[in-house]
């Protein structure tokens, strides 16, 4: 089977320590991976280290980066910005058409020409969710995708990363909840990093200062 | 990428975008001079280059902050970072955006307040054509400094310090070349050099202040 990523001993650090290492898994095609694990394991160190926005520390990640979204904590949303203003946006950016699908898919429909800054965290959270379906792209990473979202959002969101699954899409995603499907699941807690590997890693130069 | 011009244009004019803040500065600035220095119309008029282009460059440094710090601080700079747009590329359109709503308003409205400063009409142009040629360096060398300082809360303070030097030559310049137009005198020179300063602005700095975000959104 295709594999769209390919994650072998990596270590990741934040603020200059090394968080997590060692970790290997892969993603394939059609596959929806959960990340687990307790509170500053690295979740969001791991996703924000595949998505290129910080280097790794060791290790390689085999990933097609044209294929790659990222959606992290913050949604990036413009507050004057209409909700479709804010969508077409990122529409025009990853050179996709329509985003009427984005916005039915995640219920926003009704809510299209309101300003971001009146929309409740819930909304605000499904837009910034409707914009990983305008990437067009085929492997999503998500940081905490379901934060403030009720039930019935979570479902529209499931609903949502199955499709993009059954379509050959995969996802990578960092959460404590239950989605309500079934999915893989990587605990990172073995993968920490400890004061030995941490020294492994050290080559006397303060990263810190970079 | 024009995208996120008109994003950026869109932003810049909705309420709390900062559009007029620089030209508002900028008015406040030459209004306020007169009342200060008095009536006397020799001396205004001899110090009027001086005083258009030192308020030009404080209009434009007002706005600089808001450059990267309102998408870092929404984490739209992360989501930016990760779009198939090159960063050098985001970080010249930010720049070109940054002089569309403030260099370009300013140089287009400076010949109305230069009257206030008592400057002879027949110098009007050459307060377009410096102002023009260099506010573009004014916003791109900014852009870098707000690069620099993209992570640091309330980084406005530092940004200042860090901005203020790199804009000496391009005040040096332009307001020499502004005074010798003015007099009638051979300002090819000065003129060249400003030009000289944009052109190296805009082509390198895009570069510096991309690698500065990489660093930054560790």
């Amino acid at each position: 089977m295709h594999m769209e990523c390919i994650v072998s001993d990596l270590a990741c650090m934040r603020g200059g320590v090394p968080v997590l290492t060692g970790v290997r898994f892969d993603l394939a095609a059609g596959q929806c991976l959960l990340l687990r694990g307790p509170n500053g394991i690295g979740k969001t160190t791991l996703l924000r280290t595949l998505a290129g926005l910080q280097p790794a520390l060791a290790g390689t990640v085999s990933l097609d980066r044209e294929a790659f979204a990222y959606a992290g904590h913050a949604d990036g949303l413009k507050a004057t910005l209409t909700v479709r203003e804010n969508l077409q946006f990122w529409a025009d950016v990853y050179g996709t058409g329509s985003i009427d699908q984005a916005l039915t898919a995640f219920n926003l429909s009704a809510l299209a020409d309101r300003a971001a800054h009146n929309l409740s965290a819930g909304q605000k959270r499904r837009l910034g969710l409707a914009r990983l379906l305008v990437t067009g792209r085929k492997i999503w990473a998500l940081d905490e995708p379901t934060v403030s979202l009720d039930t019935a959002s979570v479902a529209l969101f499931a609903e949502a990363i199955k499709t993009h699954c059954a379509a050959g899409g995969a996802a990578l995603i960092a959460t404590h909840i239950e989605l309500g499907f079934t999915a893989d699941v990587l605990d990172l807690t073995p993968f920490k990093a400890t004061a030995d590997s941490s020294a492994a890693h050290s080559d006397g130069f303060d990263e810190a200062f970079l | 990428m024009i995208a996120l011009l008109l994003r950026d244009l869109r932003l810049a004019i909705r309420s709390g975008g900062g559009f007029g803040l620089g030209l508002a500065f900028f008015l406040i600035l030459v209004v306020l001079v007169p009342f200060g220095v008095g009536p006397q119309s020799d001396i205004l008029s001899r110090i009027a280059p001086g005083i258009l282009w030192v308020g030009a460059l404080l209009a434009c440094l007002l706005s600089l902050d808001r450059i990267f710090a309102l998408d870092y601080e929404d984490g739209s700079l992360d989501l930016l970072a990760t779009a198939p747009v090159p960063l050098e590329g985001m970080v010249a359109i930010k720049a070109l955006a940054h002089w569309l709503t403030t260099g370009l308003p300013l140089t287009l409205a400076a010949p109305l307040l230069g009257v206030l400063l008592n400057m002879p009409l027949q110098n009007m142009g050459w307060l377009v054509l410096t102002l023009g040629l260099g506010t573009p360096a004014l916003s791109f060398i900014g852009t870098f400094g707000a690069a620099l300082t993209v992570g640091i809360k309330r980084g406005g303070l530092l940004l200042s310090l860090l901005v203020l030097p790199m804009y000496v030559p391009t005040l040096i310049f332009g307001a020499e070349a502004l005074r010798r137009g003015s007099e009638g005198l051979e300002a090819t020179a000065p003129l060249l050099l400003l030009a000289g300063i944009t052109a190296g602005a805009i082509s390198l700095l895009p570069f510096a202040a991309a690698a500065a975000i990489r660093i930054n959104i560790r």
